[in-house]
């Protein structure tokens, strides 16, 4: 395994972690409440991790 | 007829049409009608995985729960999003393993890596009680929908014949290639709708988003976010947790995942589909758009928060155009849902009685398969009855529980054998069964503990207790069990 699989450790503490750090509704970012601006980035993040991970792993080289 | 009416007939003639004409050029054998003979492409596995996930459940159902719960909703975004990030690592080897073994359903994942056949069995059983009930909520989707959106010109009983009989035609006649098809279709109808509509209710209504949120954020407080009780942070992270594992255990999905004709389409779509995830939040911004508009609805019937929204907004056209979208959304799903519980029933129940079954009749079996399933679910989706109501809250349980046999197959290390897991399955199972039918909560069961664990999502329960029973009769039986020599982790 790629040790650039450790970066999947990213989304998932943004993720979980959201709940402590972003559960609450103002302020608005961009018009969307707090917690659910934080799910939206948290998303943006995740698939450019992956794709970072794609991009890194070795399995995925023609 | 009605303008409506006429559009969803003509809509539905033609998923007809595109689904029969998958047929075209194609021997229609075994491994063609239920997994596509494994020549799907990237996109094609995309539409199909994303197809099944963003059913009437998502259609309907996230925008109700965003309707009647506010904030909590965004779990149904985030163990979508984690589940697609876990694929990338679980399907490679999965589809690798059934590839290698030309495997057609997940049943006969486990009979072949845990060396038996009843294990197969036990599986599909499990799998089939979870996966018929939600074919039946597909159908009474449709019922409702058609109702609707046809301004009651045509009867849920009428509409739920009528959709049913077009999905059965074409899955009987064009198998997994036919749902490929139509699935195109269904996910840019409904992403156009659900994007349209999620933008275009809060302006209509409240001039922007920002200002739908800063209204509702005046009338409910803290609504948007997570509350202190209930659906509360600890509910939120115990039910992602267990709906992320559940998701690839749908039978359907994971059958779906045997369709690919590379492994690095699913690492690709691990990309690209968290993105697509998004498209889940505009449906609940338009449950959210009714919570001050067409206030009042509870229970059930929060779930048509977003056809009442509608039907209140726009022209018969339009209402058309969203009820076509919806009835896709449960019919495209609930085809593979047909043809992989009638799969399941020929490969892993009927085969297992009659061994010497030739593929061309088990092909034939199966779709005469398809056809009973599908009239039996047409008559629950009619009748009703209370006992389908609570098979439907223990189906996502139900599958479910086939997770920790799956995570265990793909250590390296043998860690369970065919009798931890089948004893761990029916363990869980029993334990699913016997906390909803008794009604028993956290709080019950657990009455002097802290607070906080009596928010905790109660699934965890029987997933626990059949993690722990798999690992102490593996233990128990290990002398008894010749271990399969497996190569699962090895590249090709």
């Amino acid at each position: 395994m790629p040790r650039s699989t450790w970066l999947v450790l990213i989304p998932v503490l943004l993720a979980l972690g959201g709940v402590l750090a972003a559960n609450r509704v103002t302020p608005f970012i961009f018009g969307l409440p707090f917690f659910m601006a934080w799910v939206v980035g948290t998303v943006l993040i995740t698939s450019l991790v992956m794709w970072l991970i794609y991009s890194l792993d070795p399995a995925n080289k023609p | 007829m009605n303008t409506p009416l006429i559009i969803i007939a003509v809509s539905l003639a033609f998923i007809v049409f595109l689904g029969m004409r998958a047929k075209r050029g194609v021997t229609m054998n075994m491994e063609q009608w239920s997994v596509g003979g494994r020549g799907f492409s990237s996109v094609l596995v995309f539409v199909l995985m994303a197809g099944e996930l963003y059913t009437t459940f998502t259609f309907l159902g996230a925008s109700g729960f965003a309707y009647g719960f506010g904030g909590p909703a965004l779990y149904i975004v985030v163990y979508t999003v984690l589940a697609f990030v876990m694929s990338y690592w679980l399907l490679p080897p999965v589809w690798r393993y059934a590839k290698q073994h030309k495997l057609l359903t997940q049943s006969d994942y486990y009979a072949k890596i845990y060396g038996s056949t009843a294990l197969g069995t036990l599986v599909a059983v499990v799998s089939l009680v979870a996966l018929i009930p939600y074919l039946i909520l597909q159908f009474k989707g449709i019922g409702i929908i058609v109702e609707l959106t046809s301004y009651g010109g045509i009867k849920p009983t009428a509409a739920i014949w009528i959709g049913a009989g077009a999905m059965t035609v074409y899955v009987v006649n064009s198998g997994m290639r036919g749902s490929a098809n139509t699935a195109l279709l269904k996910d840019a109808v409904v992403l156009v709708v659900c994007v349209f509509l999620g933008l275009y209710l809060p302006y209509h209504y409240y001039g922007g988003l920002g200002s739908m949120f800063a209204t509702i954020e005046q009338a409910k407080p803290g609504f948007l976010a997570l509350p202190e009780t209930g659906k509360n942070a600890v509910w939120y992270l115990s039910t992602i947790a267990i709906s992320s594992l559940g998701m690839y255990l749908w039978p359907h999905a994971f059958a779906s995942v045997y369709t690919s004709k590379t492994e690095i389409s699913f690492r690709k779509n691990a990309v690209v589909m968290p993105i697509y995830a998004l498209v889940m939040l505009f449906s609940m911004f338009v449950g959210m758009a009714a919570i001050l508009q067409v206030p009042g609805l509870s229970g059930g019937q929060i779930d048509l928060a977003l056809l009442k929204l509608s039907i209140q907004t726009f022209d018969p056209w339009l209402v058309g155009v969203i009820g076509v979208a919806g009835v896709l959304t449960a019919i495209v799903p609930g085809s593979i849902m047909l043809i992989a519980s009638s799969t399941l029933f020929a490969r892993n129940i009927y085969l297992v009685g009659a061994p010497d079954t030739s593929d061309s009749r088990l092909s034939l079996v199966s779709r005469i398969a398809a056809l009973a399933i599908s009239l039996i679910a047409v008559y629950f989706a009619i009748g009703g009855g209370q006992s389908i109501v609570a098979l439907l809250i223990m189906g996502f349980s139900f599958v479910t529980q086939l997770t920790p046999g799956l995570l265990a197959s793909l250590c390296k290390t043998r860690i369970a054998n065919k009798y931890g897991v089948a004893t761990g399955i029916c363990v869980g199972v029993g334990t699913v069964a016997y906390t909803v039918l008794t009604h028993q909560t956290m709080q019950t069961l657990f009455p002097g503990a802290p607070a906080w664990v009596h928010d905790v999502n109660i699934g965890v329960i029987a997933l626990g207790l059949n993690t722990a029973v798999m690992l102490a009769v593996t233990a128990l039986t290990r002398g008894l069990v010749q271990e399969p020599t497996v190569a699962l982790q090895s590249e090709p």
